[in-house]
């Protein structure tokens, strides 16, 4: 059997946190910029199953939509990509999933 | 094989010559902005995590002159690239029908800009609540 590409989940990916970050994105910069929480408020949102998940989803989906246009930019410019910049875009996408989701989860619920 | 002085184009800079790959490039370079916020918020979440002390310092960090000039300037990056997201949206999705006709471009994009100010504005209404 032929081996199925992975494009089509980095595709999916890139889309997916393309989307979240045209609709929140500004919205989320100003706040971060003007009226950034306080802990009581930042840690009482984390713990809510919405701003947990929405939280997770903003800091996983930016990441890999960032990474696949990088990596893709790299090429643009006439990079030679290998393991070097793989890791940098998507490998930096995996840690950051991994560090956002074991943060939130410590936090609890 | 016996080497040969053929011409190879240059490639370099191919994105300066033309206005339309000028605005694709514009496109790509937010996701420069955008790594680095998501890796700011990332931070953010560890510190959540860390306890009081260590949020306030993250807190502290986000008033740091370079910080603060990062996210001014991003506020402007990720406004384009809402802009550009919802402006090319009608080329990236499948063809959308309404009565029978194909739903025009502008529609489509000016639908993407109204969710998105919505949805950014209830997150800013949220947070300032």
């Amino acid at each position: 059997m032929k081996k199925r590409s992975n494009a089509p989940v980095y595709w999916s990916l890139f889309g997916a946190g393309g989307m979240l970050a045209a609709l929140v994105g500004p919205g989320l910069l100003f706040v971060t910029l003007a009226a950034p929480p306080g802990y009581a408020d930042a840690l009482r949102f984390a713990q809510g199953f919405a701003g947990k998940a929405f939280l997770f989803a903003c800091a996983s989906l930016f990441l890999w939509h960032a990474a696949h246009r990088l990596f893709h930019m790299l090429k643009d410019l006439g990079v030679r990509v290998g393991p070097g910049s793989w890791m940098l875009c998507y490998g930096v996408a995996l840690a950051g999933t991994v560090a956002a989701a074991s943060a939130l989860l410590a936090i609890g619920f | 094989m016996s080497a040969r002085d053929t011409y190879v184009r240059p490639m370099r800079g191919w994105w300066r010559r033309n206005p339309f790959f000028v605005r694709y490039m514009a496109r790509e370079a937010t996701a420069i902005f955008v790594y680095l916020y998501a890796l700011l918020l990332i931070a953010g979440l560890v510190a959540l995590r860390n306890g009081p002390a260590a949020f306030d310092a993250w807190l502290a960090m986000l008033r740091n002159p370079a910080v603060m000039s990062f996210l001014f300037a991003s506020l402007g990056v990720f406004a384009y690239h809402t802009l550009s997201w919802f402006r090319i949206m009608p080329k990236t999705m499948p063809p959308l029908r309404f009565a029978g006709r194909r739903v025009a471009a502008g529609a489509i994009t000016a639908a993407g800009l109204a969710a998105a100010a919505i949805a950014s504005g209830a997150l800013v209404a949220l947070a300032l609540a």
